[in-house]
């Protein structure tokens, strides 16, 4: 039996899952029109590679990989393109996103499917490059790119894969109920992933409220070596961080990836995906979504294409539109409150959850905060959810950074336990993002900055040189005016005459140990509001940051000297002239 | 419909404060009815009275401020400061005072500083400390001999309204110093054998305080029990009380035995309802441990060396204003940090 460790804080909300995960997942119907967002995960948005009017079959790629953080998008069935355009879709920023619009034609025809060839299945170069093809992102969470997430820096320092099965939201069983469904395929793309990073462990973790799913997942196991992990219902057991910490006792570092402590998640819907790819061909074109709610008479998952309209799909389960009020993207901790149900569903789209009103409550008015402290207890970070309320409100957000505002994985414990019902956790976005739009702020103001100072500098050299040529002229002319226009007086006019042409050639000099300078500066005067920062904070890191100081004095220091000496040899040479 | 404007979490949870200030009140109902029962009508009388004008003074206040009345009310916060008065008080304390502590707890000590959150003092011990020092005879005379005490009687409903109300002064056959102001004097010139014989400790520790205590030791276990409020302060709070006791006064023919600390006085009454109060008490499990400790540390030394022979309320206040400084040096390490950061508080 492996030990397991504790996390912080955690609440025990109502589970609502047995609505939706008693029946076995269902294929929703196709739609009369897919919207395929380019953009479906962090990243850069996929070019497109349609134009309207084209025809596709199921699997063409509608858009390809930009940059490095990006994953192509496919056609999730045959049809024709009947719109390129921007669209509205379920993000929180509540912007629109490039969209392919795509009118099935019913036949759902597959174009041509390539699973990675049985000698290549075991190259980790060959399945990274393919699982990225294939268009797979993270199915929960952020949906970041698979592709780049399974290379990490130096592939050998994972130690550990943990699926993570625990599904800890309320409402949502996708991954439950593709478990108990398809348990091998889960477990065989868990394989490909434990193929790919030579890991010492890999760890399934799940919620002890799953028992078919951990039945199932057991004898799917059986042989492979893979350790099925029952944990504790406890919301959020399912976080990212407070997975790793129950399965390995150990914390993410602040600031860090999982990467860092040799560990990596994946999800168990990701996990499928993989498998589909790897040995169907088959790109990331659908997904299982959990529709749940009081608002629907048949409940469930579905399997469902990417990019079929929200409504489509609550309309397949019986969507009662006059007794809804409410309805999510995800679960009711963590999910969002949809403004538009003509949205489609993305790979992130776990659940969809149209509640009664009774169900999703208006949030009622806030009560004062009586300190009482619920709210730390819950928290699983170990932050204080009290005190960063009280910074956010009265607007003191660097406060609110110092006391690790952004450790807080907004997972809303601490306004579930909240006796004055305080939205802790809308007050903590809004304060992230204002820290956020300042912070960039302050890099475009001091890069005008900068810019502004630079010109300014070459505004006042140039000025300073032009006098000086003035000065020369004058001087040489003065020079000329005495000395009668002899032969010998030549060899001085020209030479007076190269001294000028000389001095230009020697301030590039000065200009680029000009430049030297003021980058020191910059970077000293950086260093020292770090150190200053660093100090005030208590931070472990002032030791070097002085060391930082020191060093970066000493460059100040050797750059205006050496100015110093180009500008007096410069001086020098002017004094020659007279 | 306004979808798409409402933030996560989408439901709330199961807590409500204006539901758990009613527990917190109910919860003190056993250390009343054991008042009552050892120590007449009084408590009872002038927990109503204090209750009615606290609530009233804090409407009056809210509706000054333009704020709105009934929405502030149910959070019964007003109501529990009129309580913990009602119950800290002298059974036989006469309506005007009460009153004063009442209306300067809800109006100076809370509204004055915005309200219920913002208050940096205990309201009920701002009151109770501020008649305390301003009435100290009608706050060390009307306590009264608990039933049950040969030579006293308890006086009757009428007897104990006309006293409060009606401004007649008690006879001396209703009243009696508490315990800990007999055992506190009389120890200076006697052995513990000799003081203990004061009908005021009756056949046990102390008569009718016990029991008031045991009362209180019950509404609070209940308190933890349902998790309204954690055990580090009440824990805390009576151990570094026990601990002083046997330090310094180990010795009970020198000084106030450990057994009378913990069981007479406001002792659990102050542990578990009024050290408690959320908002002026420090914030962090660490904090708290610091907090209760230190009101048990200055709850001895205000007993044994002070002039008062209770001091709850003087504990409670002085530790209040070191709550930022607690609060400052007791942030908890966040996950992935490698030690916690210490940095300016709100009200540091
Ligand atoms: S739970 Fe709510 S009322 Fe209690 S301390 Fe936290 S924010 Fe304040
Ligand atoms: S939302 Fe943030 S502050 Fe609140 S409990 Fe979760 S991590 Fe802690």
């Amino acid at each position: 039996m492996r030990t397991l460790y504790d996390f912080p804080g955690g609440i025990h909300p109502p589970e609502n899952k047995r609505q939706s995960s008693e029946t076995p997942i269902r294929i929703a119907n196709l739609p009369e029109r897919l919207i395929i967002p380019l953009q479906q995960h962090i990243g850069a948005p996929a070019r497109t590679r349609v134009s309207e009017g084209d025809r596709v079959l199921k699997g063409d790629v509608l858009g390809d990989t930009e940059g490095a953080f990006s994953v192509p998008v496919h056609a999730p069935t045959s049809g024709h393109i009947e719109r390129i355009g921007p669209h509205a879709v379920p993000h929180p920023s509540g912007l629109d996103d490039w969209c392919v619009t795509l009118i099935p034609d019913g036949k759902d025809h597959w174009g041509a499917c390539h699973p990675l060839p049985e000698s290549d299945q075991q190259d980790p170069d060959r399945l990274l490059a393919h699982i990225h093809k294939a268009g797979i992102a993270g199915l929960g969470g952020a949906g970041f790119p698979t592709g780049i997430k399974l290379r990490p820096p130096e592939t050998d320092s994972i130690r550990t894969v943990i699926l993570n099965a625990a599904e800890c939201e309320p409402y949502i069983t996708a991954d439950d109920r593709l478990i108990r469904d398809r348990a091998a395929e889960v477990v065989s793309g868990l394989q490909i992933v434990r193929r790919i990073l030579n890991p010492e462990q890999c760890l399934i973790g799940i919620e002890d409220n799953k028992p078919d799913a951990i039945q199932a997942l057991e004898s799917a196991v059986d042989g492979t070596g893979i350790e099925v992990v029952v944990i504790p219902t406890r919301y959020p057991s399912g976080g990212e961080k407070q997975l790793i910490q129950v399965l390995t006792g150990e914390e993410v570092p602040h600031g860090g990836i999982p990467a860092d402590i040799g560990v990596l998640c994946q999800n168990v819907g990701t996990a499928a995906a993989i498998h589909r790819a790897v040995y169907h061909g088959e790109p990331l074109i659908q997904r299982i979504t959990t529709l749940t709610g009081d608002a629907l008479c048949e409940p469930g998952n579905v399997e469902t294409l990417i990019g079929t309209p929200i409504r489509h799909l609550l309309d397949s389960a019986g969507f009662d539109e006059a007794r809804a009020g409410d309805v999510l993207m995800g679960g009711p901790m963590m999910g969002f409150s949809l403004p538009d149900l003509a949205m489609p569903v993305v790979k992130t789209t776990n659940c969809l959850l149209a509640g009664s009103p009774e169900e999703l409550p208006p949030p009622p008015p806030p009560q004062p905060c009586i300190r009482c402290g619920y709210c730390a207890d819950a928290c699983p970070m170990e932050l204080l959810p009290q005190q960063l309320f009280w910074f956010a409100q009265s607007g003191e957000n660097d406060k609110a950074e110092q006391h690790n505002l952004f450790d807080c994985i907004e997972c809303g414990a601490c306004s579930w336990v909240c006796p004055s019902q305080i939205p802790l956790v809308q007050y903590y976005r809004s304060t992230k993002g204002e820290i956020r739009e300042q912070r960039e702020e302050q890099i475009r103001a001091d890069r005008a900055r900068e810019r502004f100072e630079a010109r300014q500098a070459r505004l006042e050299r140039e000025q300073a040189e032009k006098e000086a040529k003035r000065q020369a002229r004058k001087e040489a002319a003065a020079k000329a005016r005495q000395t009668p226009p002899a032969s010998k007086a030549a060899p001085e006019r020209s030479a007076a005459a190269s001294e000028t042409v000389a001095a230009p050639s020697e301030a590039p000099d000065i200009e680029t140990l000009e430049k030297q300078l003021l980058k020191a500066q910059a970077k000293r005067n950086n260093m020292r509001n770090m150190l200053d920062d660093a100090r005030k904070r208590g931070a472990d890191n002032v030791d070097k940051l002085e060391k930082a100081v020191a060093k970066n004095d000493d460059r100040v220091d050797a750059a205006q000297k050496a100015l110093e000496k180009a500008r007096s040899g410069l001086t020098e040479t002017g004094g020659a002239t007279e | 419909m306004n979808r798409g404007r409402t933030s996560s979490p989408h439901q709330p949870g199961p807590n409500r404060t204006g539901r758990l200030m009613a527990w917190v009140m109910a919860a003190a109902l056993p250390g009343l009815l054991a008042q009552t029962l050892f120590f007449g009508w009084g408590n009872l009388i002038n927990t109503v009275f204090c209750i009615a004008l606290s609530v009233g003074t804090e409407a009056a206040v809210l509706a000054l401020r333009q704020r709105p009345v009934r929405f502030f009310l149910r959070d019964n916060t007003a109501a529990l400061t009129g309580l913990l008065l009602g119950l800290s008080l002298p059974p036989l304390t006469p309506w005007w005072v009460s009153a004063i502590a009442v209306i300067s707890a809800i109006v100076l000590a809370k509204q004055l500083y915005g309200g219920l959150g913002a208050n940096p003092f205990n309201p009920a011990m701002v009151g109770y400390a501020l008649v305390l020092v301003s009435f100290p005879v009608a706050l060390t005379t009307r306590w009264v001999a608990p039933a049950g005490t040969e030579e006293a009687v308890l006086p009757g409903l009428i007897e104990t309204l006309s006293i409060i109300f009606g401004g007649s002064t008690p006879v001396d056959a209703f009243t009696m110093a508490t315990p800990l102001d007999v055992y506190k004097h009389g120890i200076a010139g006697a052995l513990a054998s000799q003081v203990t014989t004061h009908p005021t400790f009756g056949d046990g520790i102390a008569r009718g305080w016990e029991w008031v205590n045991a009362g209180f030791l019950a509404g609070g276990l209940f308190l933890l029990w349902r998790r309204i409020i954690s055990w580090h302060i009440p824990v805390s709070l009576l151990a570094s009380l026990a601990l002083m006791s046997l330090v310094f006064g180990w010795d009970p023919d020198r000084a106030t035995p450990l057994s009378l600390h913990l069981v007479s006085g406001a002792t659990m009454l102050g542990a578990f309802f009024i050290a408690t109060d959320p908002v002026s008490a420090a914030t962090s499990h660490r904090g708290k441990l610091i907090y209760g400790a230190g009101i048990g540390l200055l709850l001895y030394v205000i007993r044994t060396w002070g002039t008062y022979p209770d001091a709850i309320a003087f504990a409670v206040l002085l530790m209040n204003l070191s709550v930022p400084f607690i609060d400052h040096y007791t942030q908890p390490r966040t996950y992935g940090h490698r030690k916690a950061r210490r940095v300016g508080t709100g009200g540091a």
